[in-house]
């Protein structure tokens, strides 16, 4: 059978759309998940790469540990967690923080070290401190890196959040083990097609945060040397 | 103390006992390292095979590259653990399921990398190709990817870490190298030591692929170590700082992606 007809059947199913089992519910248990596992690696990752950007000190530190997090299978994190920890919401948020850190925390420090020392030196010149010169300066400077690398973290959580339900949670992931374990092929190609779709969405509320957070100067000038 | 030292050197017995097993190569820990290898080096190859020819038709024709461009990042953030069930009606069980999303995903990194090395070739040492009588094929071959190798190479590098890391997802879709310890042996039996292996061999292989990649980099492009060698190394290590894409804040340069499962 086709695959788009397959989608849209199962779509068009009106039980997908009601109960705890349906789609909006699921929907709202990953975009919960997703949102707590970025909003606490962006409270963790931000600070330390501003103040890492800022100072100099711990940088070779930081982008090092950064870089080996990168290379450490997000299944593995999470399987491990949760079979030390157990099963639960606390297990889950936790490997999607340690994901998401490292590229925020990447972006930030290197998006404050990459500061013109030109504009610093200006900065220091019209009489700022170095408390000023962070917040006044290197941080707006440096929103557009640190919103990129937000911007990557959120989808990898997005994604990540899937995996979720191998570990007995809720989210889109649902769909996904369901539709494998029962062979229902359907299920299982609507849980991904919904998964893609949050992902993009999230590409999508970047843009606009992008849009909304970076100063109209920063952006002329992006798009001058484009 | 003592619990922790019990903890590895149980962890390091299942290891040397489940190694391999004689007469049954499909199984141990060998053989899903291999499979490992097999499954990211061939991703990585594949994608660099596209990377380099769709990146000196960016060069060449440049209003090309930023709708390309934007296509690979779209096709970036659509999840791999969604890609991978999404090829399964169409590649089934075989290597491919996750060979092509993998490959495809190394292009966000290596596209860029492969255009902005072409473009940073200097002027003068482009014409200088052209004073010495270099036609425009001989120019590119001996002049102009040499001058890009580094570049190139440091795209290499974060694109073969996210994919090698990224490998152990498609053990979801049963296939996966060492992901397959990771899910069918540690976590469907409850058994945390072929999820430690799993997770140290992927982290090693990782790393031992990078360090053969920088090796490579010092052999192919010598002159970037002799006396001033600072620049292209500065370059490389601002290609792996920075995140991609389409907005231009590093002037194009990319790359902060690891994995996306």
């Amino acid at each position: 059978m086709n695959v788009l007809t397959l989608l849209v059947e199962w779509f068009s199913d009106p039980a997908q759309w009601t109960g705890s089992a349906g789609i909006p519910a699921r929907l709202g248990e990953h975009v919960h998940y997703s949102l707590l596992g970025l909003l606490l690696s962006t409270v963790i990752a931000v600070p330390v790469g501003l103040l890492t950007g800022h100072t100099g000190v711990g940088g070779f530190l930081t982008t090092s540990l950064a870089n080996f997090a990168r290379a450490l299978p997000t299944i593995g994190v999470l399987f491990l967690i949760v079979l030390l920890a157990g099963i639960g919401l606390v297990p889950v948020v936790c490997a999607l923080v340690a994901l998401a850190v490292p590229p925020i925390l990447v972006n930030t420090h290197e998006g404050v070290r990459g500061v013109d020392p030109r504009l610093r030196d200006a900065a220091v010149g019209m009489g700022m401190r170095g408390r000023e010169v962070l917040f006044k300066l290197e941080l707006p400077v440096a929103t557009p890196l640190i919103l990129m690398g937000m911007r990557t973290a959120a989808v990898q959580v997005v994604a990540t959040a899937t995996i979720a339900a191998y570990v007995g949670v809720g989210g889109l992931g649902r769909y996904i083990v369901d539709g494998q374990a029962r062979q229902d092929l359907s299920m299982l190609l609507g849980g991904s097609v919904l998964v893609v779709g949050l992902a993009v969405v999230t590409t999508l509320l970047f843009a606009g945060l992008r849009r909304l957070l970076v100063a109209p100067g920063l952006r002329a000038e992006a798009a001058a040397t484009r | 103390m003592t619990a922790a030292y019990d903890w590895v050197s149980g962890i390091v017995d299942w290891a040397i006992a489940d190694w391999s097993h004689p007469g049954e190569p499909d199984r141990g820990i060998l053989a899903r390292l291999l499979e490992h290898m097999r499954l990211s080096y061939v991703s990585i190859l594949i994608g660099l095979a596209i990377a380099l020819p769709l990146g000196l038709a960016c060069v060449r024709w440049r209003p090309v590259y930023p709708p390309v461009l934007t296509g690979v990042n779209v096709l970036y953030s659509v999840p791999s653990i969604a890609l991978f069930f999404l090829m399964l009606p169409y590649t089934g069980f075989s290597d491919w399921t996750a060979i092509i999303p993998l490959a495809l995903y190394t292009l966000v990194i290596l596209l860029p990398n492969v255009v902005d090395g072409l473009r940073q070739v200097p002027e003068h040492v482009r014409q200088a190709a052209v004073a010495m009588g270099f036609g425009p094929l001989r120019r590119l071959v001996f002049v102009e990817v040499p001058v890009a190798v580094p570049v190139i190479i440091a795209g290499l590098r974060v694109a073969s870490v996210a994919t090698i890391s990224m490998v152990s997802v498609a053990s979801l879709v049963g296939l996966g190298g060492l992901g397959q310890l990771i899910v069918s042996e540690g976590f469907r039996r409850q058994f945390d030591a072929p999820i430690v292996v799993g997770i140290v061999l992927t982290v090693g292989l990782a790393l031992v692929t990078d360090a053969v990649l920088v090796i490579t980099q010092r052999l192919l492009t010598p002159w970037a170590y002799a006396g001033k060698g600072r620049s292209a190394r500065k370059r490389a290590a601002r290609a792996e700082a920075a995140d991609a894409g389409d907005d231009a804040v590093t002037s194009g340069t990319v790359s902060d992606h690891g994995e996306s499962p």
